[in-house]
């Protein structure tokens, strides 16, 4: 490291002071006008600690009385949690054989960038034959329709993440396996999957993250309580419907934890996956 | 094994993936391209061949010009900005300080804010009444009276970038740490010796690393910006007075509030259209990039 | 491979549970409400659960959306078999929904005691080319609600009856210091904006449509725009009105920060609730005014009906729980957010109490409300005279010219 003037060192803890306030203010917000009062949400000049610590919210969100506002809450963070994982499963499990098969096949690879293409492709141009699609097949509002649906973001997401993982695990220990006789789903089952295990992890992690992003499919597909997501449910108690700027805060604050939690503690793991992924490309 | 074998097995593996990438992409895509060409209702009418009456009505309004220019506006803006505050941040992030680490962790803390939540939390700060962006600008005196963040088309626009801008700068950052973190000591050390200036050092010793990883992410995010709803759906819905209404509200609008499924298409395939002009420029221009380095 | 074990055997449980006792055989409806002005969500709640105690063989599955999304919900829930079962709707959509067959046709199933007992005005809601596509529940209108401790320290004897006075008064308590912006009203780029415009249209005697061909771009329509932009570049309305739903505007009021504002029903017993509100007690409400030699009072049909959708697999069911829900005997009891649809309620001194000055008030408003345009291209209309409000507001654009480019964009 080269050494460094008084001054430039002043000046880059300075900078670095701003970036994290820049980063931490509105998470700290949202997470103080949870537990603040409605009073000391609405008062002027705005109160930037609550005057008492109201923890209510979090009671009728997650409330599990029966018809209840938290009871619809707590519905929805359960169809988040089942479509994310379903879509996470199924896309692994088409991605993978893929992803192998294109990392080992140079000849097929066309077909991946074939795939990869259609990210750019906008939901609004698939939204409306999806909709009259899962409307035939009555799928509408369900969480196994919207699991699938979001396969479309999911799929070509994970294999592009796979095979770049896979392009990292050299031929020669397969080929070697090959040579004293191992059939093929042995050689993937006891040595190559093993080896990209982190990578599987990797890409089932960023697969749910997205997936439990999602809204615009979800907004469109799901109307009720039995397949409707939780960031559809925040966008409705935010659309109007409550004017308690606490409560908003707290189904924010619920909704934005799972993810956060991944996040703080599968850092390495999410940048490794990212920039290997934009490197390799 | 021969190449056949393994050329067919491959296809084989591969299977799973292509059907299912037909099924719900490839299917529903011609099928938009059908719908452009008639006048269906989203539930009920089917509807007939109109030939190319939608897109001529959806090109010809004015609706369409005006969201155009409102896309590309924020598309242009928010990812420009969040290339530049991401390069600087990731610049001081590999300089050496107390709380490097933390700092390094807390950075995933937007990224990882689920997008409505995102921007259920910055329209509660803009707020015209109780929002803390007004109240703080007020109490350190910058600002005498609150002012309607997202109610004046000046700044509602704007108001959607740095929200965006927040959310994904730390990405382009995160990126571009672990590029900078692969740039060799000794080649930095030696531009220092060789008296090369802070510009200079960063143009042609640092950018270079740089320059591949940061392409891949404002192809991303370029694509992502252009393609925004759930910022905005969240945050204005458009207003106000149309101005912050974006190419995939519009479509939303004419297809599933209107029911217009047959024009909705239409525009949906203009949409896929420009970014796919969008996409195949950028990487035209990747290629150039890497031949002439 | 467990949990499948489960699922079976659950699956046979419940299946003996159900083929054992028939008479507990369970109906689920689903219905789509709002929550955002008149009933509470906890007044549904409540509602409901009294219904489902009542009928033990039906459960409701309760849905609540904002208002804005609302319509899209209904429509985009026609595509699944399993949707709502019954939905709320707002007096302008009859005609979409009729002629999309969203709703079903029930003039058949209300009874004569229905038909003579609700009140003549209630049933436009639910209307459309002499077929009734569901039951009045919401009767709302919207009133203008005056903060009764700022009026007199400005020295104000009564609230305003005509727009102009409302200005005059509002300029005394800005001129005075009370308040820097005295009225608020809900201008989003929403239908709420559209109803706060139909309430000054119908001072002004100004129509929407005549013979199918939009006509508000001149005479009231214009006039109504032109108070709206008068108001706001005087300083007199809270600039950020441009971006007020209803519940932002009774934020503002429940807080002392407008001396004026218009609203639905539901705020007077909202905004005179003191667990909530800091100007419990003093906030009064009056008609919304008239034009001199125009008219006396103003106001919009915001009433909202309660519908069975064409989708539904339990039309009986669904009609039961819309018959309980409007019934005088509900209305009457939740009388405080929203009144009820039944003549003789307002005789029932249960009903007017302790909200004499509402339903006075009420019996005004309730007997002119203006229709906004009954036409199948509603929304079509309402966002492009949406978008008209807000350029005229922002300036961007004269009202003449933003109406009459809404009236070309109108689909009409």
């Amino acid at each position: 490291m080269e050494r460094r003037s008084l001054t430039a060192t002043i000046l880059v803890h300075a900078a670095a002071l701003i970036l994290a306030a820049v980063i931490l203010a509105p998470v700290v917000w949202l997470f103080i006008m949870s537990i603040s009062s409605t009073t000391d949400l609405i008062t002027k000049p705005l109160r930037w600690w609550p005057e008492t610590i109201d923890l209510s919210r979090y009671g009728v969100l997650l409330s599990s009385v029966a018809n209840s506002a938290g009871e619809a809450f707590v519905a929805s963070l359960f169809n988040s949690l089942k479509v994310a994982g379903m879509a996470t499963a199924a896309a692994l499990v088409v991605a993978i054989p893929s992803a192998w098969a294109v990392s080992r096949t140079p000849s097929v690879g066309w077909s991946l960038y074939a795939v990869i293409a259609t990210y750019m492709l906008p939901p609004v141009a698939l939204a409306v034959p999806l909709y009259m699609a899962l409307s035939a097949l009555g799928l509408l509002n369900n969480v196994f329709g919207l699991a699938l649906v979001y396969l479309t973001i999911l799929a070509p997401f994970t294999t592009w993440l796979m095979k770049s993982g896979f392009d990292s695990i050299p031929r020669e220990i397969e080929s070697a396996a090959t040579v004293d006789g191992a059939r093929l789903d042995q050689i993937l089952r006891l040595i190559t999957l093993p080896l990209a295990a982190p990578v599987m992890a990797t890409a089932a992690l960023f697969a749910f993250l997205l997936a439990w992003d999602e809204f615009f499919y979800a907004l469109l597909f799901t109307s009720d309580q039995r397949a409707k997501t939780l960031t559809v449910a925040i966008a409705d108690l935010a659309g109007g419907r409550v004017s308690d700027y606490g409560l908003i805060a707290t189904a924010g604050v619920l909704a934005a934890l799972p993810p956060l939690i991944i996040g703080l503690f599968m850092q390495r793991a999410l940048i490794s996956g990212l920039t290997n992924g934009g490197v390799k490309g | 094994m021969t190449s056949n074998w393994i050329t067919t097995r491959a296809w084989l593996l591969m299977l799973p993936l292509l059907i299912v990438m037909i099924a719900i992409i490839g299917w529903p895509l011609v099928d938009t391209v059908r719908l452009s060409f008639t006048d269906a209702k989203l539930v009920g009418t089917a509807g007939s061949f109109v030939g190319l009456d939608n897109y001529v009505k959806m090109l010809s309004g004015s609706n369409f010009q005006r969201t155009l220019v409102t896309t590309t506006l924020f598309a242009v803006l928010s990812v420009a900005a969040e290339m530049v505050i991401g390069v600087l941040a990731a610049l001081l992030l590999n300089q050496q300080f107390y709380g490097r680490s933390v700092l390094r962790a807390l950075m995933i803390l937007p990224w990882a804010l689920p997008t409505v939540v995102n921007a259920t939390l910055w329209r509660l700060i803009y707020n015209p009444e109780y929002g803390a962006l007004n109240a703080a600008l007020t109490q350190i005196g910058l600002l005498d009276t609150y002012r309607s963040w997202l109610g004046e088309p000046g700044t509602a626009l704007t108001a959607l970038i740095v929200a965006d801008c927040w959310k994904n700068f730390p990405l382009v950052a995160l990126i571009a740490l672990a590029a900078l973190q692969a740039v060799p000591r000794d080649i930095t050390a030696a531009s220092m010796v060789d008296g090369a200036g802070a510009w200079a050092r960063f143009r042609f010793v640092i950018m270079p690393y740089l320059a591949g990883p940061l392409m891949v992410a404002l192809v991303l995010r370029t694509i992502e910006a252009f393609k925004v709803f759930d910022l905005i759906w969240v945050m204005t819905r458009g207003g106000p007075a149309n101005s912050t209404r974006t190419l995939s509200i519009l479509v939303y609008q004419e297809a599933f509030s209107f029911q217009r499924a047959g024009s909705g298409a239409s525009l949906a395939l203009i949409v896929t259209l420009l970014i796919t002009i969008l996409a195949v420029a950028y990487a035209a221009l990747i290629r150039k990039s890497a031949g002439a380095s | 491979m467990l949990k499948s074990i489960q699922t079976a055997l659950l699956g046979a449980t419940l299946l003996g549970a159900a083929l054992a006792s028939p008479a507990h055989a369970e109906t689920k409806i689903n219905a789509l409400f709002m929550a955002q002005a008149a009933y509470s969500e906890a007044d549904v709640r409540a509602m409901t659960e009294a219904f489902t105690k009542a009928n033990p063989d039906v459960t409701v599955n309760l849905e609540f959306v904002p208002y804005e999304g609302l319509h899209d919900k209904t429509v985009l829930a026609q595509g699944s078999g399993g949707g709502y079962d019954v939905v709320l709707f707002d007096v302008i959509w009859p005609a979409e929904y009729a002629t999309n067959k969203v709703l079903l046709d029930v003039s058949d199933k209300i009874t004569g005691d229905m038909k003579t007992g609700v009140l003549p005005g209630a049933w436009t809601t639910v209307e459309y080319q002499g077929k009734r596509y569901g039951m009045p529940w919401i009767l709302d209108t919207k009133y203008l609600f005056y903060n009764k401790e700022i009026l007199e320290k400005a020295g104000i004897k009564t609230p305003p009856k005509t727009w102009a006075e409302l200005a005059e008064q509002a300029k005394i308590i800005k001129d005075k210091g009370l308040l820097a912006t005295p009225i608020a009203w809900s201008w989003s780029q929403a239908e709420a904006a559209i109803c706060d415009y139909a309430t000054l249209v119908s001072a002004y005697g100004g129509s929407f449509i005549k013979d199918g061909k939009p006509v508000f771009q001149s005479g009231g329509g214009l006039d109504a725009l032109n108070y709206m932009v008068d108001s706001y570049k005087s300083g007199l309305t809270n600039p950020n009105s441009k971006e007020f739903l209803e519940e932002d505007v009774r934020r503002v009021f429940q807080n002392g920060e407008a001396a004026f504002a218009l609203n639905w029903t539901y705020m007077y017993n909202m905004a005179n609730d003191p667990k909530d509100s800091k100007v419990a007690g003093k906030a009064g409400v009056v008609p919304a005014p008239g034009i001199d030699g125009k008219s006396t009072v103003s106001a919009v049909n915001g009433s909202m009906g309660l519908g069975i959708t064409s989708t539904s697999k339990h039309p009986d069911e669904a009609w039961k729980y819309i018959a309980f829900m409007t019934s005088q005997q509900t209305q009457n009891q939740y009388a405080k957010l929203s009144l009820p649809i039944w003549t003789s309620s307002y005789a029932d001194p249960a009903v007017s109490k302790g909200q004499e000055e509402l339903i006075a008030a009420a019996k005004q408003s309730l007997a002119v409300m203006y229709p906004r345009p009954t036409t199948p291209k509603y929304q079509e209309l309402s966002t492009a005279l949406q978008q008209a409000v807000q350029e005229s507001l922002l300036g961007q654009a004269k009202p003449e010219d933003a109406l009459k480019t809404a009236a070309a964009n109108s689909g009409l």
